[in-house]
């Protein structure tokens, strides 16, 4: 059982803002993480694997150099390999770009029964890549899993709906992306880390690719951010404090009239 | 060969101020002796250029032109649709509504397609809504959705009509298909946009969302492939008034059967016993957070949400706490929802939470802790506990609204 | 103070931090409330392999000495000095296997306490044998092939829980602190069974019971260091590779107890400004540290000498030992102080930790013990300098 991860290494969003007065933004120090989802994706990599008695875990990820931090801590909890593609040519990459360059670098692996990812990454937001990345393979795909059971060449996967879930079956190979119900992530071990910082991560530029150049990077993504902006401030209003009864009072006043559609 | 864009630093216009350091997101500029640098983690996101007062970056961005794509050809603005069981979902219905004006400043048709099987009566309520034409797949093997027979169904009738903007539904199946269908007619594709514009000059479709976890605001815009596509979430957009006697054209377009082949089987839906009201429709939502310190005191919140006739909601800390089901949560990562009156109960105001609810009408917050930056946000902030306030003004608002 | 630790320390340290944060933090409160034990937390520090820091590689572990067990304690403590002992009285209980047992005895218990399969225990105190450790009336009498024990010890740190307990009992005839023996026993065996379990002021997140031996039957090779009689030396030297364990476990709840108040201070507002700026409030948080560096500093290297193999460790140990809890209760008491009212609430945590702190100057040798061990001590070097002028 090959079980191949894709991660991104992201800000962590929490810390980031605009300061409004100018425009720019206020990041002091804000520490780069494994984007939250994927360490879902990668216990549930290690679990089928472990579950399977038998296969790997490689994680991939598309970045800068300094992705190899998080490739290692992945590799901290127990991931077996791990995939860095880096080039200047990817830089500026929408999702589109993006998941045609992970697609190419899965395909460079060559043997793999199942991706799996983060349902979408703090910074971006978009949810895109996954189904991006399997369309590209030409695979099936399910999103927002949150139980897979893997089991002779295929997955059953429930699939979260706003009011309830999808119970679907898919061929593998296949691309899941994960929702935090799925699972419950493991800390590192000692070992895991001992092993981790000696371990070598493969690193693949375009060359190492089949792509074609014109799809790669800013000049690949058919999407451009033309502003950024801070969002609007809604204003704070009236604030009670006070005793218990003179406070619900004052409040309830005001809301009266709302509730009863007059407001 | 290969990329052309590049960004550079005109050296002789930097004053090493370092406000581009700051504004950079991914620390990829640094000062080296009192210039800016910009390392070889650089996105090319261009967050740099205009906190620039001297004009010492420049990011130029190639523009290709797509071999074989005249964009010329493309028009119309299209929604696809969303149904279960020949109900169309509402976010259906609002997007139909910002459609029609940005229809009507394209100077073109308001399409909707709409896919399935046994969808009754669903097309026209599409039309009451504003759609011009309803382009209609109906399959049986379209019954129930599967992402590929659906994404190449719309792939198909895209590469077709050729509709010049496409926008559909950030639900969990919207964002699951659409992403596929832009690959597939190599088209850009934003997600979750908050608003959309045309833009004045070159007429593009104006695209803006946030990005960080809400934290900021971008605006997009695919100048060069077409359709120009986005996903808009539920309650960001107001549908029209549905008008019985509005007229417009349903096409029952006959697919190859062959598009709809996939091995993926579907076995069954299985519906939340736990979420008797989807807080997404509620006009009232009595929210709780880590402040109730515990499951049983969601009772709390219950009492005071059936006292107004609301639903009740709950912040990331304690859905993750597992004090009330996944269902409930507001937020980021949770749902949006847009009431007339969103009751925060011992919430505390995180960015995540605050980017689900902050479009309520009215915000109240209750909270312990004067300096909650809910309370910055909020409409009535009442700083107290919880656990006094609420069954208070329970009581209170019981005898007013019974 | 940067304590040059090797990268290994240091990414102990930061793997406990994570632990303690994520895993401890949010259940503390409720363990406090409720005294349950917490398994959820020794299965997860189990996977991360925190068990074994201190057991050679041999036998599963991480091959690292008492300044790595010192680690692991201080981080998990500054979130939980009660859970932390889940880990740290485990060790307690394994140093006597691991510094006297023969090949054979290392090989079936340490592996399994590496893992954090299963946990150990040390039972020395009696009802009327607390720091007079020679009066334990435990008899362990030799049957045939076994030794057949009786007696009850008390207060022991996971009892009830550990699988594996190093226990001092009497193999021969005569008082005082010869002929005191320290068999294994495990769990199960019939004749062994717990008694209640102790509702304790702090450390609750721990268990403390009773031990009862009542014809208990014990494999005559369970016998630690090769023969009878050896079991007072065996207890001595385990303290003092533990003690510094006990220090640590001090410095780790007075340095979470001192970053909570320095928060408060720092957010607290009276009179207009933050308390924090206040001198006198500074000038205890300036004492707290102060004490804190100087109580780690001697933790470390009393640590340290004993991984270097120095011969000398009792009165260190000792040192270190009576110093970090003093400082340790001197400190979440000003925490508390320092938070005022909040300080005196359940609803936050420095209650807690001055009454975690409390035990730290008792047990594993009453701080009076340890004055005596360092007063002594130091007579006998004052001697010995006067005889070499």
């Amino acid at each position: 059982m090959k079980a191949v991860v894709l991660i991104k290494q992201v800000p962590d969003t929490t810390d980031v803002r605009i300061d409004r007065e100018t425009n720019t933004l206020i990041r002091e120090g804000v520490p780069s993480i494994i984007n939250p989802f994927d360490m879902y994706a990668i216990e549930e990599g290690l679990r089928i694997v472990e579950a399977a008695g038998d296969g790997s875990v490689t994680v991939m990820s598309m970045g800068p150099p300094q992705v190899e931090d998080a490739l290692r801590e992945a590799l901290s909890l127990g991931v077996d390999d791990a995939v860095l593609l880096s080039d200047r040519a990817f830089a500026g990459s929408d999702t589109w770009s993006t998941s045609y360059t992970l697609a190419a670098g899965i395909r460079k692996l060559d043997d793999y029964d199942i991706v799996l990812c983060g349902k979408q990454a703090i910074d971006g937001d978009t949810a895109q890549v996954g189904p991006g990345v399997a369309q590209f393979l030409g695979v099936p795909q399910v999103t927002y899993a949150r139980n897979i059971v893997v089991e002779d060449g295929a997955a059953t996967v429930e699939r979260m709906l706003e009011d309830g879930y999808d119970v679907v079956r898919v061929p593998l190979p296949a691309v899941v992306t994960v929702v935090k119900d799925i699972n419950e992530p493991r800390l590192p071990s000692l070992k895991g880390k001992m092993k981790a910082k000696k371990a070598e991560i493969t690193v693949w530029s375009s060359d190492d690719l089949t792509v074609d150049e014109g799809e790669l990077g800013l000049d690949g993504s058919p999407t451009r951010v033309v502003r950024v902006f801070a969002p609007e401030e809604r204003e704070g209003g009236t604030i009670f404090e006070g005793e218990v009864a003179d406070t619900v009072e004052q409040l309830t006043a005001e809301l009266v009239p709302i509730l009863k559609g007059e407001g | 060969m290969g990329h052309v864009s590049s960004i550079e630093v005109l050296e002789d216009r930097c004053v090493g101020c370092t406000l581009c350091v700051k504004a950079c997101l991914y620390d990829a500029i640094e000062m080296v002796d009192g210039v800016a640098v910009i390392k070889d983690n650089c996105t090319l996101c261009g967050a740099c250029v205009e906190p620039c007062k001297f004009d010492a970056i420049i990011l130029r961005k190639e523009h290709r032109e797509e071999e074989g794509v005249d964009i010329g050809d493309f028009k119309g603005v299209w929604v696809v649709a969303e149904q279960r069981n020949g109900e169309v979902h509402d976010v259906s219905y609002e997007l139909l509504g910002r459609g029609r004006d940005l229809a009507n400043a394209r100077g073109a048709a308001l399409g909707a397609v709409l896919l399935g099987s046994k969808l009754g009566d669903a097309a026209g309520a599409l039309i009451e809504h504003g759609a011009d034409v309803v382009y209609v797949v109906d399959d049986p093997a379209l019954e129930h959705y599967l992402d590929e027979p659906y994404a190449n169904a719309v792939a198909a009738l895209i590469q077709k009509h050729k509709p010049e903007i496409v926008l559909t539904g950030a639900t969990a199946v919207g964002r699951s298909l659409i992403p596929r269908v832009a690959i597939q007619v190599r088209a850009g594709l934003t997600a979750d946009c908050t608003a959309l514009d045309i833009d004045d000059e070159k007429g593009l479709l104006l695209q803006t969302r946030p990005a960080f976890g809400g934290n900021i605001m971008a605006t997009i815009v695919c100048p060069n492939h077409r359709p120009q596509m986005a996903t808009v979430r539920h309650k960001v957009m107001t549908a029209l008034e549905p008008d019985p006697a509005r007229e417009g054209e349903i096409v029952l377009e006959k697919l190859p059967t062959k598009l709809f082949e996939t091995k993926t089987e579907f076995v069954e839906f299985v519906k939340d016993a736990t979420s008797t009201i989807n807080i997404a429709d509620a006009d009232i939502i009595v929210s709780g957070g880590r402040g109730l310190g515990g499951p049983e005191n969601f009772e709390m919140l219950k009492s005071l949400a059936d006292a107004v006739g609301g639903a009740v909601g709950a912040s990331r800390a304690a859905v993750d706490a597992g004090w009330i089901p996944y269902s409930h949560q507001v937020g980021q990562t949770g749902k949006t929802v847009q009431p007339k009156l969103y009751i925060a109960c011992g919430i505390s105001g995180a960015v995540q939470h605050l980017a689900g609810m902050q479009s309520s009408d009215v915000i109240v917050a209750i909270n312990k802790d004067p300096d909650a930056p809910i309370f910055k946000m909020a409409t009535y902030g009442v700083v107290g506990d919880v656990f006094e306030v609420v069954p208070a003004l329970t009581k209170k608002l019981a005898a007013e609204f019974s | 103070m940067n304590y040059f630790l090797t990268e290994e320390q240091e990414m102990l340290r930061e793997l406990c931090a994570q632990i303690a944060r994520e895993k401890i933090l949010p259940v503390r409160a409720e363990y406090d409330e409720s005294g349950e034990f917490p398994w959820d937390v020794v299965k997860v520090m189990a996977e991360s392999d925190i068990y074994g820091v201190y057991i050679p590689e041999e036998y599963g572990g991480f091959g690292g000495g008492v300044m790595e067990m010192c680690i692991a304690t201080e981080e998990l403590s500054k979130v939980c000095g009660g859970i932390a002992l889940a880990f740290a009285a485990s060790a307690l209980g394994a140093y006597p296997i691991l510094l006297f047992g023969s090949d054979e005895q290392k090989k079936k218990y340490l592996p399994d306490i590496a893992a954090g399969k299963k946990l150990a225990a040390f039972a020395l105190t009696e009802a009327n044998a607390g720091s007079d450790a020679g009066a334990i009336e435990t008899r362990a009498e030799l049957d045939g092939d076994e030794y057949v024990l009786n007696g009850t010890k008390q207060w022991i740190t996971n009892g009830g829980e550990a699988e594996t307990y190093t226990v001092l009992a009497r193999t021969s005839k005569g008082t005082g602190i010869r002929g005191m023996s320290c068999l294994i026993v495990e769990k199960d065996t019939p004749g062994f069974t717990f008694g209640k379990k102790e509702d304790k002021m702090g450390i609750r997140g721990s268990a403390t019971r009773e031990l009862v031996f009542q014809d208990c039957r014990v494999p005559r090779e369970n016998v630690l260091g090769g023969r009878e009689g050896t079991g007072f030396v065996i207890a001595m030297r385990t303290f003092d590779k533990s003690r510094p364990g006990v220090a640590a476990q001090a410095v780790g709840i007075a340095q979470g107890a001192f970053e909570e108040a320095a928060k408060y201070a720092r957010h607290r507002e009276q009179f207009g400004q933050p308390v924090g700026s206040f001198q006198a409030v500074q000038f205890m948080l300036a004492d707290m540290a102060t004490q804190i560096e100087a109580a780690r500093a001697l933790v470390y290297q009393t640590a340290r000498s004993v991984d270097a193999g120095e011969k000398d460790i009792a009165k260190i140990s000792a040192m270190a030992k009576v110093f970090a809890s003093d400082v340790a209760m001197k400190v979440t008491t000003d925490a508390v102080q320092i938070l005022g009212g909040y300080g005196y609430m359940k609803e936050y945590p420095v209650e807690k930790m001055m009454r975690d702190a409390k035990i730290t100057q008792i047990y594993e040798g009453t701080n009076q013990i340890q004055r005596s061990i360092i007063g002594s001590a130091v007579i006998k070097e004052s001697a010995a300098r006067e005889r070499n002028e």
